[in-house]
């Protein structure tokens, strides 16, 4: 029996998804419940499951191609059915939609402990390397993917010949097998081009094929500055008081909680009282279209977007209402989300519906920044460093304070410097006058 | 960490640095109340409160009947009114009777009171086997309790956790169970820091730093843990052992942060293996950092049975030893 596979749909609020990448090719059998498609949407990539047991038959959707919830992608034969004649598959199946015999398949071979020859010097294939996982540990199949090292091609020094994350490791290091291999073995030496390029592991002299993450945070970026004329503003805010609240109370919060205390949640309680201030600020521009003239929406949500750095990768996930959570809330919430996205565990509603976007960029110094708007919000304001400076205080004197620059870029044609700065004093003014104590 | 307000410390082993920890808080808070069987004229039955009724009074150090239900049900209406009750059950084995009043009771005081009422109690009782103390001297009780919400367990195994710990106990504004592992009483001995000081509930401590598999326990295990990760050190295998010290709340960050380190784990302890700590751990383990694991994850706990026998064979086929833990930690190295 033939099991048609249609686009599957991650998150309410999606409508499409695009094919990222085809983890099977016609003729692969696939386990039940196993990937056997990765489907990416706005940031996020997540595998499909296969609902069946059974033999691909058919792949309707390229790679790269992106078709609504609901559209056919694929077609499985259900296994122990495949004798019996197969319902007319949707229209775009023809002749050519006939299962490739299994001989075809690339076998699945264990790792032996002698070493086996190294699969010819190309790039370890998707289904290379899928064969190569079976019976690897949980992190030699992370390490293996990640490092894209055919674990066949390695000598295990674990018992009865095991590879190990440790042994996986060392090949990524030094492109050779581990010292524990004999010299017999040398044929298992993993060829060079077995090393593929990747964005977080950059080969000098190659050129990197983004993953569709990457794609989109160009696209986006490139939008953004074209579409959205920026206009950028700084204000210098003495947190000194708010830092020392902090301080206080971040080993019993840690505690309580199991999240660190930073700085940024009393930021965005700032700014969300800020954006209450000024709802021009949490707002979006909206272009004419066929339907009607341009126009400003001022969102009724206050939705605060985190823009968190990945090694490989920029995630912006959302708190989403952040003007009804108090400090402690947003500091949970916040910490949750920073969490999950170190982890790589953001689902498609994390990242959806922000209406304003803080960065928190001073973590390494950084004095200041001049940051690209999400698009389709207002505004972005930075955290920069917090230093210790001496300023002069308005009766002359001399003070030593912990001082921190905040940037904001505006989209000019949602708000003008009249406005945006207004915000900026503002968030100043409520930052300044949080703390040396209260309640979180 | 530790909170030290002097720099000096004494030697002293585990049974001492009890005794040195409950004579200063009678002596600093006239709130406190130790109450229990045999804590006043006996001064308990390991000396830990010899000669605190002749300082302390008969009002302050009461001996009560042999009733645990009274004990804690008494000790959770004094700490509810204002008092701070450091109630004994003199072995572990005994503390059924007071299972409703631990936690039927005292676990629930804050949530069914609506923050009205805490129940800031101590209750200390010494457990765990190896002294021969058959059916009635020698269970390990925390996986009775390690479910309940509202109570938190220690059970500390030097003796600057026992102070820094026992000390956080009983400032703590919710009810505590505080295990002490009575073969380790007067066996372990070492360094106590002069003066007050607290160590945070809930904060594991890494014993040993390893980087080839982490090894998690607690009590008398800890120590065998201990010594045979340092046989493996000699044969040249890195073993960090994380002493837990509180059971509940646990220290997840401790343990992920170790086993992303390792990618292996193994989890000792002396109470049964069904449904005990390691099986928490595991499972918390599984779904946080599953892969980050490059070997299925041990537990070497106590064997399914209703008790150790007095018979020393019998009690010895109960108890681990530190060479089955060497054995469990190389093969896991080597795997």
């Amino acid at each position: 029996m033939a099991t048609t596979i249609t686009m599957p749909q991650l998150g309410e609020t999606v409508t499409e998804g695009t094919v990222a990448q085809w983890l099977k090719s016609v003729g692969d059998s696939v386990d039940k419940y196993e990937d056997f498609v990765e489907v990416s949407t706005d940031k996020v990539n997540a595998g499909v499951p296969s609902p069946v047991t059974g033999t691909i038959r058919e792949l309707l959707v390229k790679e790269g191609e992106t078709v609504a919830t609901g559209t056919p992608i694929a077609v499985i034969d259900e296994v122990g059915a495949a004798s019996a004649p197969a319902p007319a598959p949707p229209a775009t199946s023809a002749a050519a939609a006939a299962p490739a015999p299994r001989a075809a398949q690339p076998s699945p071979s264990a790792p032996s402990p002698n070493g086996s020859p190294a699969p010819a010097a190309s790039a370890v294939s998707e289904l290379e390397l899928e064969g190569a996982l079976r019976g690897a540990s949980p992190a030699v199949r992370r390490l293996a993917r990640e490092h894209r090292i055919d674990i066949r091609a390695i000598k295990g020094s674990g018992s009865n010949g095991r590879v190990t994350a440790d042994d996986v490791l060392a090949a990524a290091r030094t492109g050779a097998p581990t010292p524990h291999a004999p010299a017999a073995a040398a044929a298992a030496t993993v060829p060079p081009g077995t090393r593929t390029s990747t964005y977080a592991q950059p080969i000098p002299g190659t050129s990197i094929s983004l993953v569709q993450a990457r794609k989109i945070i160009a696209e986006r970026m490139v939008e953004s500055k074209h579409t959205a004329p920026h206009a950028w503003s700084m204000v210098q805010i003495d947190v000194t008081n708010v830092w020392k609240w902090r301080a206080r109370e971040k080993d019993r919060f840690e505690r309580e909680t199991g999240y660190k205390l930073t700085l940024l949640p009393f930021f965005i309680r700032a700014v969300v009282e800020s954006l209450a201030a000024f709802p021009l600020m949490n707002a979006r521009f909206v272009p004419a279209t066929a339907g009607g003239p341009p126009s400003i929406y001022v969102n009724d949500e206050v939705n605060i977007g985190i823009a968190i750095g990945l090694p490989a990768n920029l995630v912006v996930p959302v708190v989403r209402g952040a003007d009804k959570l108090s400090i402690k809330g947003l500091a949970v919430k916040g910490g949750e989300l920073i969490d999950r996205a170190r982890k790589n565990k953001l689902g498609v509603d994390d990242l959806a519906g922000g209406t304003f976007t803080v960065n928190n960029n001073g973590a390494n110094g950084s004095w200041a920044s001049a940051p690209i708007i999400n698009g389709g919000q207002a505004g972005i304001v930075t955290m920069e460093t917090v230093l210790k400076t001496v300023v002069v205080r308005d009766d002359d004197s001399l003070a030593i304070r912990s001082m921190m620059n905040s940037c904001l870029s505006l989209d000019h044609r949602v708000v003008d410097g009249y406005v945006a700065s207004g915000f900026l004093a503002e968030l100043k003014r409520r930052l300044e006058a949080m703390g040396p104590q209260g309640d979180l | 960490m530790a909170v030290v307000s002097s720099t000096n410390s004494t030697v002293m082993n585990n049974v001492e640095a009890v005794r040195a920890t409950l004579y200063e808080a009678m002596k600093n808070d006239e709130r406190t109340v130790i109450l229990g069987e045999d804590v006043g004229a006996r001064g308990n039955v390991f000396l830990i409160t010899k000669d605190f009724i002749g300082e302390f009074g008969e009002r302050r150090v009461i001996d009560t009947p042999i009733a645990e239900a009274s004990i804690v049900g008494i000790a959770v209406g004094m700490a509810m009114e204002g008092l701070r009750p450091i109630a004994e059950i003199q072995f572990a084995d005994f503390i059924y009777p007071s299972f409703n009043q631990i936690v039927g009771e005292a676990a629930k005081i804050r949530y069914r009171s609506n923050g009205e009422y805490t129940c800031p109690l101590v209750i200390r009782t010494p457990y765990g086997g190896g002294v021969r103390g058959a059916l009635s001297h020698s269970v390990s009780i925390e996986a009775l309790f390690y479910h309940v919400p509202g109570l938190k367990i220690v059970a500390p195994a030097f003796p600057d956790d026992v102070k820094g710990l026992l000390n956080a106990a009983i400032d703590d504004p919710d009810p505590v169970l505080f295990l002490e592992h009575k073969k380790t009483y007067r066996l372990i001995k070492g360094e106590v820091p002069d003066g007050h000081y607290t160590i945070p509930l809930g904060k594991a401590n890494i014993r040993k730093a390893g980087t080839q598999l982490t090894v998690v326990s607690y009590g008398l295990y800890l120590h065998w843990a201990l010594e045979a990760a340092e046989r493996l050190a000699q044969e040249g295998l890195s073993v960090e052992v994380l002493d837990l010290r509180s059971i509940r709340p646990m220290d997840k960050t401790a343990i992920l942060n170790s086993v992303e380190k390792t990618r292996k784990l193994l989890i000792v302890h002396e109470d049964n293996k069904f449904g005990g700590i390691g099986a928490e751990i595991s499972a918390m383990v599984a779904e946080e950092a599953l892969f980050s694991l490059d070997a299925p994850i041990r537990r070497l706990c106590g064997p399914d049975v209703p008790s150790m026998g007095y018979a020393l064979p019998l009690e010895e086929e109960f108890m681990s030893s530190p060479a089955e833990m060497a054995d469990a930690m190389r093969a896991m190295v080597k795997f």
